[in-house]
């Protein structure tokens, strides 16, 4: 069993994005989050100060763990924004800008 | 008055469209703002549309009840009487009764703002949960219980392939019967509390017999899927040097003081965590509704001490869906009554207020059994971290409060940082509560999202009705 058994979901056609240049399949509907869970990530940020690998923590949008950075727009929130095809997903890190 | 009064209600969930149904149905114009891209809030979390799920109930409870929801919405939506925000996140609510004003962010991207106008405010804005930390708990592969549900529900995921789920409270059960349905290995069920003691609030369980099934049929659904209950235990560590690998679990004495030479290695790549919810009272705090203790405080029409406004579900009071569903539907039936100038017979409610009344007494008894062990703040080590924005470790926050003398929540916030980062304390609140020996209380947040400069600037032109 799986939850696309389970659900018996029938998705959209499958599309490319990237996730640190490497090719991930995503589904329409999914979120980064999901799409990146799928592929079998599970960080994408690294913390401000020790550096440390984060990704999904609540997965409703309130805690902010999973930031990450969608076509050079940092600071995503990986559980609320979804996968658009195309999207290029880098690991955020620090605050995700290259000045600091 | 020429118009319909018009009621905003802030949140899809269950109390919040049982109060649109209510109200709607009693001569109310509704808009109903919602952060989701679908109603159902997070316990009907629905996969998104283009995933095609045929049969989205597999991953719920109390389908029918979602059913009648969902077609309530619908016909009052295609009758235009409410009209349904999504994806609109409210960020603050200000006014006065008869003239309110509902601000929200647009869109994922939440850079674009709206305002609604309403002469009523329904704040059902839910909960989120409650993780007190321990060595370990910042590793990708720990999520907290309702994530990994959140995500299984609404995006048809797994974090892994073998879960523990662990921490205590009702959640844990739908949570472990779920990702096992779903195909995860549940390795273990790690409650803190002792189940059984809910046997001595008998009384107050025997007026809930559909909890009793309900709490039978998730017994049946762990043993079908082979998930060992471990109760009166508890996680002491989870490992991985990048990601989870295993966690460590022990043994509590009656005391919730571990038991030596009880703990055990469980390898699993997810770690689904939760130590009870916290209601989300934010806009409620900013309107200058007064709380007790966590919760918004409601009178018996649902209404605050702020004219105008009422709440229904997890924001008064933690204590799932069927009570916010009572909750929400008095509520409606109350703000329709009061917008159209007469003082609402509570005896029309009776059924409802009668449910409300049985399920606050049941929760308050599972609140009193799935408390977290005794001495939980004692057991997080020093190097670990507690506020995971801001990266503060607990013996931070021990040094502010032993050798600087901070007293109090506020104080060890200011010399440490904990609570100042992107969730606003909402993660690290009761931790850093618990390690400084003060009770929590919910932080107050003006805001209660980030917001974007240009849309505070924005703010007169891009008003609406």
């Amino acid at each position: 069993m799986n939850p696309w058994e389970l659900a018996q979901a029938r998705p959209g056609a499958a599309f490319t994005v990237t996730f640190d240049g490497r090719p991930v399949e995503a589904l329409p509907g999914q979120t980064v989050a999901a799409a990146l869970w799928a592929a079998g990530v599970t960080s994408w940020r690294s913390t401000r100060g020790a550096g440390r690998p984060r990704g999904v923590f609540c997965g409703i949008g309130v805690c902010f763990d999973c930031l990450v950075t969608v076509n050079d727009r940092a600071n995503q929130r990986a559980c609320l924004v979804p996968v658009r095809p195309g999207d290029v997903i880098r690991t955020q890190e620090g605050t995700g800008r290259d000045d600091d | 008055m020429t118009e319909r009064p018009h009621l905003a209600v802030v949140g899809a969930g269950p109390a919040g469209l049982a109060g649109a149904l209510a109200a709607a149905a009693r001569g109310v114009r509704v808009t109903l703002v919602d952060a989701a891209e679908q109603a159902g809030g997070q316990f009907y979390r629905q996969p998104a549309a283009a995933l095609g799920a045929r049969r989205p109930q597999a991953l719920h409870h109390q389908w029918r009840t979602w059913e009648r929801l969902r077609d309530g919405l619908e016909r009052h939506v295609d009758a235009g009487r409410v009209t349904h925000l999504t994806d609109h996140h409210v960020w603050c609510v200000e006014g006065e009764s008869g003239a309110f004003a509902v601000h929200a962010l647009r869109g994922p991207a939440q850079e674009e703002g709206v305002t609604v106008r309403a002469d009523a405010v329904l704040l059902a804005t839910g909960g989120y949960e409650r993780v007190l930390p321990f060595p370990g708990w910042t590793l990708p592969g720990v999520v907290t219980a309702g994530g990994a549900q959140a995500m299984l529900k609404g995006g048809l995921v797994l974090p892994g392939r073998t879960a523990v789920v662990a921490g205590t409270g009702p959640l844990l059960l739908p949570v472990a019967t779920g990702l096992a349905a779903a195909g995860a290995r549940v390795a273990a069920l790690v409650e803190s509390a002792d189940p059984k003691a809910l046997v001595r609030r008998a009384p107050v369980l025997a007026a809930q017999p559909g909890k009793l099934a309900e709490g039978a049929w998730y017994s049946g659904q762990l043993v079908r899927h082979g998930v060992r209950v471990l109760p009166r235990h508890t996680v002491v560590e989870a490992h991985g040097a990048d990601r989870l690998e295993a966690v460590t679990v022990a043994g509590l004495d009656r005391d919730g003081r571990l038991r030596p030479g009880t703990a055990r290695r469980i390898p699993c790549d997810t770690l689904a965590v939760g130590h009870g919810m916290l209601p989300h009272t934010d806009l409620a705090e900013t309107l200058g509704c007064t709380l007790s203790g966590t919760d918004v405080r409601v009178d018996g029409e649902q209404r605050t001490d702020v004219p105008g406004v009422w709440a229904a579900g997890e924001t008064t009071g933690i204590g799932g869906a069927a009570l916010a569903l009572a909750e929400g539907h008095i509520a409606g039936r109350s703000v329709a009554a009061r917008l159209h100038g007469t003082t609402p017979d509570p005896r029309r409610w009776a059924t409802a207020s009668r449910s409300r009344t049985r399920l606050r007494e049941f929760f308050a008894a599972l609140d009193a059994v799935y408390t977290p062990p005794a001495d939980w703040a004692d057991r997080i080590t020093d190097d670990t971290v507690v506020c995971r924005c801001e990266e503060v470790t607990a013996e931070q926050v021990r040094t502010a409060v032993d050798t600087l003398g901070a007293g109090d929540v506020r104080t060890v916030k200011l010399l440490t940082r904990a609570g100042m980062g992107w969730c606003q304390g909402r993660i690290c609140g009761p931790a850093v509560a618990g390690l400084t020996g003060c009770p929590f209380t919910p932080g107050r947040r003006p805001f209660a999202r980030p917001v974007p400069l240009g849309v505070l600037a924005a703010l007169p032109e891009q008003e609406t009705d």
